[in-house]
């Protein structure tokens, strides 16, 4: 089992609902977020081309937060999950330091926490709050190993990309172009 | 052209606009392990080759500092930490491919042994020394039997204790600055070279002033090269060791680096040190204590602008 993440740039309008829908479901403190929405803009004017994305933890396949980190708090879960057990965390912030995406920060109470694909909700068969509430249905979430799943369909028919790969990290969120 | 930007507004404290999680606490700690694996290195290698009498503010005298440094440095540590009531948490694991983890280990080695020779050193720097105690006494003499094999223990131990410091940064793939082999070496000699102004500025005895004023000459050196080979290798690397490079060459630390760190760290404590040498009246405080200056500084700029260097995407 492999769960990953697609979020279609051709549809996604930036509204941030993904953001808000995050900070609701997972009680994410004021001030913070676990995910949030990148535009770029590419050329000059009158030849632009713009990209919209929503991102988060890439929850990597060669995680470096779950490598450097001292207590063993940042791991691997079923399905390759990477998440943060609070009460291993030291809040030493190596794991913050690793990241090359800043996904992840320091909570006020001390850990360090980041997107968990809302592992609660995958659990019992779920999807993420962020895909459930994406009002343009941009975003496909499920089981790589699964051929049938939304993410292995949509990753079959179109093209994609994933964030600075080049650092080696192999993430799993998924970029469709 | 192209422009990124955050749109849904992240403001993540501490993350964002730039990355600062670590704040004074880390370089401070860098410079205080630095400084204690200097001294420690430098007074088991006296024991090793049998020289502790004729470098005694090496051997002896200085590491009566180093419990007090490697404290603090702990505090500072301790200090850092978020979730600070889980610091235990430490030293109920081994992750052998965390280097913070290394470094706990290294510290639980070091600090209980840098204790025991500052314990069993007293003796030698005050003479008459009488333990109020005798438990210690008793502990002083076991202790003392063991002497050189502890001088054993830490000529190994301490000079990864300073590479430690180093690796710390090195290890973190994220940060282009900091992600060159080349900060291990550079921080463990600065350290050697931070512990060699410290037992100049303790010894009372010229030849041993003049034999320590010779290594650091020599550690300045290497130092020097290291920066300039750390340079080099980010300028022939890929993009974002280039743009972390140009934060130091023309970028916000340009002129802090050169000029408190080279100049007044390097350069300027390195050519007063060859004027002693050839027989010039030199006050030691001052090149040791800017060699001392530079190391702090070092690290301190080292650990922000690491933290700004960043991935492009």
């Amino acid at each position: 089992m492999r769960y990953a993440m697609a979020i279609d740039t051709k549809k996604c309008v930036g509204c941030s609902d993904c953001v808000v829908a995050c900070q609701t479901e997972n009680h994410v403190p004021i001030g913070y977020c676990r995910d949030w929405v990148v535009e770029v803009m590419d050329g000059t004017y009158p030849q632009l081309e713009m990209e919209i994305r929503s991102e988060r933890c890439n929850q990597c396949g060669n995680a470096p937060c779950v490598r450097c980190c001292p207590t063993g708090a940042s791991h691997f879960e079923e399905g390759g999950l990477v998440l943060v057990t609070a009460d291993k965390c030291i809040g030493c912030g190596a794991c913050i330091q690793s990241c090359p995406y800043d996904a992840r920060y320091s909570h006020p109470d001390g850990h360090v926490d980041k997107c968990t694909f809302c592992n609660h909700r995958v659990e019992v068969g779920g999807k993420p709050a962020c895909v459930e509430a994406c009002p343009t249905k941009c975003m496909y979430f499920g089981d790589l190993d699964d051929p049938g799943s939304d993410v292995s369909k949509v990753l079959k028919t179109r093209k994609s990309k994933t964030l600075i790969p080049e650092a080696g990290t192999e993430p799993y969120l998924y970029f469709l172009i | 052209m192209r422009e990124e930007i955050i749109i849904s507004g992240r403001m993540n404290p501490n993350i964002d606009p730039y990355l600062h999680i670590w704040h004074w606490q880390i370089p401070l700690y860098l410079f205080l392990g630095g400084l204690a694996a200097g001294i420690l290195f430098f007074s088991a290698y006296n024991h090793v080759t049998g020289k502790e009498e004729k470098y005694r503010a090496a051997s002896y005298i200085s590491t009566l500092i180093v419990p007090l440094l490697l404290v603090f440095g702990l505090f500072s540590l301790f200090l850092d930490l978020k979730h600070k009531m889980y610091f235990w948490r430490l030293y109920t694991t081994i992750k052998l491919e965390s280097p913070m983890s290394w470094g706990a280990w290294v510290l639980m080695l070091v600090t209980p042994l840098s204790f025991i020779l500052a314990a069993i050193n007293l003796k030698k720097v005050f003479p008459g020394w009488k333990w109020k105690y005798p438990l210690m006494q008793t502990l002083d003499d076991f202790f003392e039997n063991y002497r050189r094999t502890i001088a054993w223990i830490l000529v190994v131990a301490a000079p990864i204790l300073g590479i430690y410091t180093g690796i710390l940064f090195s290890a973190f793939n994220a940060r282009p600055l900091w992600n060159t082999s080349i900060l291990g070496p550079l921080f463990l000699v600065s350290g050697l070279s931070t512990g060699a102004a410290v037992n100049i500025l303790f010894s009372k005895d010229h030849a041993e002033r003049l034999a320590f004023t010779r290594i650091d000459l020599v550690l300045i050196g290497i130092e020097l090269f290291l920066i300039t080979h750390m340079f080099m290798g980010f300028m022939a690397s890929t993009q974002v060791q280039i743009d972390s490079a140009k934060l130091f060459l023309g970028g916000p630390y340009t002129a802090q680096f050169w000029v408190l760190v080279v100049m007044l760290g390097l350069v300027i404590p390195a050519f007063l040190e060859i004027l002693e040498l050839k027989k010039f009246k030199i006050p030691a405080i001052v090149p040791a204590g800017l060699v001392l200056m530079g190391g702090l500084i070092l690290r301190f700029i080292l650990t922000n602008a690491g933290q700004m260097s960043r991935w492009l995407y």
